[in-house]
């Protein structure tokens, strides 16, 4: 059984409430930053830890947060990214909705650390509900004197609000969430000015995930150096995976970064193995974005290695043979799923949801949705494969944001690994000639 | 319902209006504007007229065209008519892989429908949707504040039988949700 850290309270009945929350040892971060620490001190403990961003990108959080001006007479805001929207992730909205006060004591001490006294969280749209949930909770902490003016009778104040999104994926990245924040289209801006120089309303800006947010708690309390010691290299602490797809026990499991695929799929403790007694095909590791990979490739590195939960382990190899941690968004797909046609979904969710910014993405995401989709469904013309990967090619590396290069890399992975089933997908006459 | 007049916010929901422009620095009230267009979408019948979007640009003191900009962009305001009850049907990835297709079939069988369609008692609409961060339930729908997972036939139509009895417009701003995490 691996350490938990953040949702090892998920079963306590009522822990959603302030008053059993606080009985198993919740806000004692506020307590001992706000009354024993500096935000100096803190943001060189998060430094400390290793901590790297869990929406995805991996950056590391201490640095991230001593990147942030702080001129004088300007405000500053920490914004929760809790925009989850990346496919086979939902381990932000089970921690929001399990245990809401995780997330706003996070939120109370990084900003302290942040020096920040107005934050958000920016939550999606279609959580609307899990909105309420964090509402009530930030509501009771208002009642209890951990929210508002002069925090548990210190000198600091802290405003904590949660706005709502409209339904935009693209608003997960982080200058878009500002713009939509700000009641704006989620038009994502171009960087630099990066949002810790200008940000919310053009003043210095943190945003972190939920996930990010939440291990701040563990990390005050435990110390940055012990924080490190879990986990493997860079991979420090623990991590939510989102588990789904052709799995007996899909579901949300936090576990100490380093552990085994092999276990992580197999075990009863996580997965249970594959559905039906069926054999694994596939797997997209980290979110619909990163690469897809085999079976074969997903256990054991391209040199034999056990790959290993960690974002180096899963990214070894490079695109070659690798993929990538992501958001931890682990979709498994068994012996008889039509790779093609998962392909094809997701090529029609990145078109859906490109903000048409910029032409390689608006238009290139739309042409792969029609290629890809007259390949699965057996319509394909043996060209279509080369010109797939010539929109892909495209498309990456020559957009604003990344959602250019996350929707050309599911394309590119699909037909380095599994070229010969889009193939056969082509009907033969075609082929002859 | 496709015209629209004496466009106004209950006194509840101006109520909520306000409290939400509060949250935002003086002179940064536009950042209300998504909220605003849920609680507008679910006052007046579901959907955003252009009557409805001025009417909110009034209240913001902001262009009607900075809110038509807004509510064409984002996915969840319907800026067409809808049936009390949206069915959103989620396909991405690990929801067709579940079984997200015989979800769309078996409903519009059903009620007569395919997706972007509503049924003629104006009762329920069909939507495809993508990813609602639900991968582990697959397959599900949204229907307003509520996520209904690990869908099977029997439980699509008890669910649907619940709805018609109740016969209330749906909204994703409602209190009374069902979620099954």
């Amino acid at each position: 059984m691996g350490k938990k850290l953040l949702i090892h309270n998920e079963h306590v009945a009522n822990i959603h409430t302030l008053e059993v929350y606080k009985q198993h040892g919740g806000y004692a971060s506020v307590e001992k930053a706000i009354k024993t620490m500096t935000p100096e001190a803190i943001v060189e403990e998060v430094k400390k830890s290793g901590l790297r961003g869990r929406g995805g990108a991996g950056f590391p959080t201490g640095m991230k947060w001593s990147f942030l001006a702080k001129p004088e007479g300007v405000p500053r805001y920490l914004v929760c990214n809790a925009d989850e929207s990346e496919p086979g992730t939902f381990k932000d909205r089970y921690l929001m909705e399990k245990i809401p006060h995780a997330l706003v004591e996070g939120m109370i001490t990084s900003s302290f650390a942040l020096g920040v006294h107005t934050a958000y969280i920016y939550i999606r749209g279609e959580y609307f509900y899990v909105s309420r949930i964090l509402e009530k909770a930030i509501e009771e902490a208002y009642a209890a004197g951990l929210l508002g003016k002069n925090i548990l009778g210190s000198d600091y104040s802290l405003d904590l609000y949660v706005q709502v999104g409209g339904g935009a994926y693209i608003c997960g990245e982080e200058t878009a969430l500002l713009e939509s924040l700000e009641g704006k289209r989620g038009n994502p801006r171009i960087k630099p000015p990066f949002p810790a120089i200008a940000g919310l309303y053009g003043c210095p800006t943190v945003v972190n995930n939920v996930e990010t947010i939440a291990a701040v708690v563990p990390i005050v309390m435990m110390g940055g150096d012990e924080y490190a010691k879990i986990g493997i290299g860079r991979s420090t602490g623990t991590k939510l995976i989102s588990a789904s797809g052709h799995i007996n026990k899909p579901g949300v499991y936090e576990i100490e970064l380093g552990l085994p695929v092999e276990e992580f799929v197999y075990s009863e403790e996580y997965c249970g193995g594959i559905w039906k007694g069926k054999k694994m095909k596939a797997c997209i590791p980290g979110g619909s974005s990163v690469p897809i990979i085999p079976a074969e490739l997903l256990l054991k590195t391209a040199a034999g290695e056990p790959r290993l939960m960690t974002y180096e382990s899963l990214s070894d190899g490079g695109f070659a043979t690798g993929s990538m941690l992501g958001s931890g968004g682990f979709m498994v797909y068994d012996e008889d799923t039509s790779i093609p046609m998962n392909l094809y979904t997701l090529n029609r969710f990145y078109h859906h949801e490109s903000c048409g910014q910029c032409s390689p993405c608006r238009e290139g995401t739309g042409w792969m949705e029609k290629v890809a989709h007259r390949l699965a469904e057996g319509h394909g013309k043996p060209s279509d494969i080369d010109l797939l990967w010539d929109i892909q090619k495209r498309i990456e590396g020559n957009t604003i944001c990344p959602l250019g290069d996350a929707a050309a890399w599911p394309v590119a992975s699909a037909i380095r690994h599994f070229r010969q089933e889009f193939e056969a997908l082509i009907p033969k006459k075609e082929v002859a000639h | 319902m496709s015209s629209q007049k004496n466009i106004q916010f209950s006194e509840e929901a101006m109520a909520t209006v306000n409290k939400i422009i509060s949250r935002y620095p003086e002179g940064k009230h536009k950042s209300a504007l998504l909220p605003i267009l849920h609680i507008a979408q679910a006052e007046f019948d579901g959907w955003l007229s252009p009557e409805t979007m001025d009417y909110v640009a009034s209240i913001l003191k902001i262009q009607p065209v900075e809110v038509y900009e807004v509510a064409s962009f984002y996915s969840m305001y319907n800026l067409k008519p809808v049936g009390k009850c949206l069915l959103e049907v989620c396909r991405t990835s690990s929801c067709w892989a579940r079984g997200a297709d015989d979800v769309v079939n078996y409903i519009g069988k059903k009620l007569n429908i395919k997706p972007g369609e509503t049924s003629k008692d104006g009762m329920f609409s069909l939507k495809t949707v993508e990813c609602l961060g639900s991968c582990g339930t697959a397959p599900m729908m949204q229907v307003g504040a509520s996520f209904h997972e690990n869908l099977t036939p029997e439980k699509i139509d008890t669910i649907l039988d619940n709805y018609r009895a109740d016969g209330r417009r749906r909204s994703y701003t409602d209190m009374d949700y069902k979620n099954t995490l």
